[in-house]
């Protein structure tokens, strides 16, 4: 493999996933406190809430998953390799 | 793959292998199968073949045993599909979403669960059969064939009315939408799995003893929550082709 072609490789699958664990993780960050909020508000809605929120932040997480598999696919199965 | 090959200065561990992206062909015709893939889907088919006959072999009036657990499977995949498709219209449509839930279940937990790297084969390793694109793709596409299907024994050519209904200018993101509808899906599942896979076996690289358990234990934690996801969002998407409109609260992910 070209030495130029491995070091952007690797900086961009870095970069991939770093970025890309910016945007959910403030979303994260949101939903949690605001179910926190919720359940300190109304403790019986405790189970409906987390149930929600599990949920929400599965999807979040595929937004870092993305990027992860773009990472992937750099490192370990590089078109241009 | 040169890239990580410092990596196979562990072979110290013979437990705790990274082998990304080398597979163990299968030749038939023209065709290479990834075959460590069919392996574990067939055991993974096998265990759930077993369980569900084992269970209903000899059916108690009071369920004992594993028809109560197979019971407790039973409710938990139609409430999925009761919760997104309604009482009326989930009842055709549970053998399907069921069906992913079980499958996708036992495949994430049989890739911690099962030690398959006591298996040898001649190259590749085994591993849960969603952690390769082609699982999750197939499954991905199947949901999208089952929701075109829905839509139009439902609605006839009216499905079709979908894609200009508020107005025609969205006409190309209607149709955009088909395509990352399975891509997202498949890239979610695969990305998971692949992922907790990864990282447990960079850890039991580092450390061998005691220190993954915790990120073996979220891993398992997370593989069912894909499957509930991915089996919760065929039920959604399988929603929205039969009823038309209002399926908007399940959207955009």
């Amino acid at each position: 493999m070209n030495p130029t072609i491995a070091a952007a490789s690797v900086i961009a699958a870095a970069l991939a996933i770093g970025l890309a664990a910016i945007g959910p993780g403030i979303g994260q960050g949101n939903a949690s406190g605001s179910a926190v909020e919720g359940i300190a508000r109304q403790p019986e809605a405790e189970g409906k809430i987390r149930g929600t929120l599990l949920l929400t932040l599965a999807f979040m997480e595929s937004l870092t998953i993305y990027g992860l598999v773009i990472a992937l696919v750099l490192l370990f199965a590089n078109p241009f390799a | 793959m040169q890239m990580l090959s410092f990596l196979d200065t562990f072979t110290a561990f013979p437990l705790a292998e990274l082998e990304v992206g080398k597979h163990f062909y299968w030749e038939i015709g023209n065709l290479k199968l990834h075959g460590q893939v069919f392996i574990t889907s067939w055991i993974v088919i096998a265990i759930l073949l077993t369980a569900s006959v084992l269970a209903t072999r000899n059916i108690q009036r009071v369920p004992q045993g594993i028809q109560n657990v197979m019971e407790y499977a039973l409710e938990f995949v139609r409430d999925i599909a009761k919760n997104q498709l309604g009482e009326k219209e989930y009842r055709p449509w549970l053998p399907f979403i069921g069906t992913l839930f079980l499958f996708i279940f036992v495949s994430n937990w049989s890739g911690a669960l099962i030690p398959w790297r006591l298996i040898e084969l001649p190259e590749g390793e085994l591993a849960a059969p969603t952690s390769d694109i082609n699982t999750t793709v197939a499954l991905a596409l199947l949901t999208s064939l089952a929701y075109f299907y829905a839509g139009f024994s439902k609605r006839g050519l009216g499905y079709f009315s979908k894609y200009v209904e508020p107005t025609p200018i969205l006409l190309p993101i209607a149709i955009l939408e088909d395509f990352t509808k399975p891509l997202s899906l498949s890239f979610r599942l695969f990305g998971n799995i692949l992922a907790d896979e990864l990282v447990v076996a960079v850890l039991v690289l580092l450390v061998p003893l005691f220190v993954p358990i915790p990120v073996m234990l979220l891993g398992l934690f997370t593989s069912a929550i894909q499957a509930l996801v991915f089996a919760t969002l065929a039920g959604a998407y399988i929603h929205e082709a039969v009823e038309g409109h209002g399926g908007e609260e399940h959207e955009a992910h």
